[in-house]
């Protein structure tokens, strides 16, 4: 075990890492942040993406112990009351169905909203390739960011 | 359990003889799934991230991440195959070095490094070895510092096509990579590697030797696709079989080759 400490959401937060623990179980079980989600271990879904020092990480693929001194965002802090922008044009465009990629996407799209807030649908689409989605088909989703991104225009 | 370990320099990492953690994305599936060896080891040495090159040939350490190259503008003739490496995600973590050695069918970029005449930079040695003679060693990986890449004088000279099912994120049908410079309208020191068309990247001699000398003209094109998969043995997987992967391999070459005609 070695001790972590980072900042979460904007919050300090220190807790202990075991070897060769990921970083998503460190978020899930470690410090109790439940938005990121665990899809396949494998860095194929996406659905446990969070942002690190302003990048998109997939959190299964990351030690844990990377975390140390950096900032991690995840979907549990884009708004107190779940009424961020993206999230306001992921209910309006029902770009959620199960819900289980809606975390991951969330933080793909402000990763990219961030560095580009006014994407092409390609860019959209690029952006959004590494997050799998199996109900609604990703145009949705595609319409949600596209929205989001003219509204905060 | 594995333990990851992060030694000071590269030449302990070297000494230490156990594998080396680069940038993750491969060995990590590994750990979660407790198959990983029990100690890897890495460094934070900051010279494997370093990127030099103003003149013919750019040197990047094997650190260097896919989204580094894609954020230089100089580097824009390897944009392509950094681009085909994993969704946005991985390209943040994926690594040069790493993808030399990254199992079928990854290693893409690996690809486009054989094509280039890339040579890498092995960790306590002197000089710099060919990558595809770099990439047979799957068994015991040697640990590479950095890649030396020339620069293509003519940027129409290098051409890249990856072919997946899924777009725009998608593993391997195949991918290949094409440098083909020309001298007085006849084409000089072509080199063509695949990849997904056996255990490691490879060049392709046969598509080579029919391109080599001449003009890239059809007759040309026409005589490469049909030797492209001369003495390749792809493998079958979930993507394509062995007898796909060659029955294609000189349609798509034959496509890349036109686009660069």
């Amino acid at each position: 075990m070695r001790p972590v400490t980072f900042t979460l959401n904007g919050a300090p937060r220190a807790a202990f890492a075991a070897e060769g623990q990921n970083l998503l179980d460190f978020l899930r079980r470690g410090v109790g942040d439940l938005s990121p989600k665990y899809g396949c271990g494998q860095g194929s879904c996406g659905a446990c993406t969070v942002i690190v020092d302003g990048e998109t990480r997939l959190a299964c693929l990351m030690p844990a112990e990377d975390a140390a001194g950096r900032r991690v965002e995840t979907a549990a802090g884009l708004d107190p009351q779940g009424r961020h922008p993206l999230q306001e044009a992921f209910m309006e465009h029902f770009a959620a169905q199960c819900g289980y990629c809606t975390p991951g996407m969330l933080m793909a799209a402000r990763a990219l909203l961030d560095r580009n807030p006014r994407p092409s649908r390609d860019e959209v689409i690029e952006a959004i390739s590494g997050n799998l989605c199996r109900c609604t088909g990703y145009e949705p989703i595609i319409a949600a960011i596209l929205s989001a991104a003219e509204a905060r225009a | 359990m594995t333990v990851i370990e992060t030694l000071p320099t590269l030449a302990e990492a070297a000494r230490s003889g156990a594998p080396f953690f680069g940038g993750g994305t491969i060995w990590m599936r590994a750990v979660n799934a407790g198959e990983a060896p029990p100690r890897l080891v890495r460094t934070a040495d900051p010279a494997l991230r370093d990127i030099q090159g103003a003149g013919d040939a750019v040197r990047i350490g094997a650190g260097v991440t896919m989204a580094q190259i894609l954020a230089r503008g100089d580097l824009s003739f390897l944009h392509a195959p950094a681009r085909a490496i994993g969704g946005p995600q991985v390209r943040n973590q994926a690594t040069v070095g790493g993808n030399l050695f990254a199992p079928h069918p990854y290693g893409d970029f690996a690809v486009a490094l054989i094509a280039l005449g890339a040579r890498a930079v092995l960790a306590g040695q002197g000089g710099a070895r060919p990558v595809e003679e770099v990439v047979r060693d799957r068994a015991r990986p040697p640990l590479v510092a950095a890649l030396e890449v020339p620069r293509p004088r003519d940027a129409r000279a290098f051409g890249w096509l990856k072919v997946s099912r899924v777009k725009p994120k998608g593993v391997s049908v195949l991918s290949i990579a094409v440098l083909a410079p020309r001298e007085g309208g006849r084409l000089r020191g072509v080199r063509v590697a695949f990849g997904a068309m056996g255990p490691h990247p490879m060049r392709a001699a046969g598509a080579e030797r029919a391109l080599e000398g001449g003009a890239l003209d059809a007759a040309a094109i026409a005589r490469a696709a049909a030797q492209a998969a001369e003495g390749l043995d792809p493998p079958t997987d979930a993507i394509a079989s062995a007898w796909y992967r060659r029955a294609v391999a000189g349609v798509h070459l034959r496509r890349l080759l036109e686009g660069m005609a």
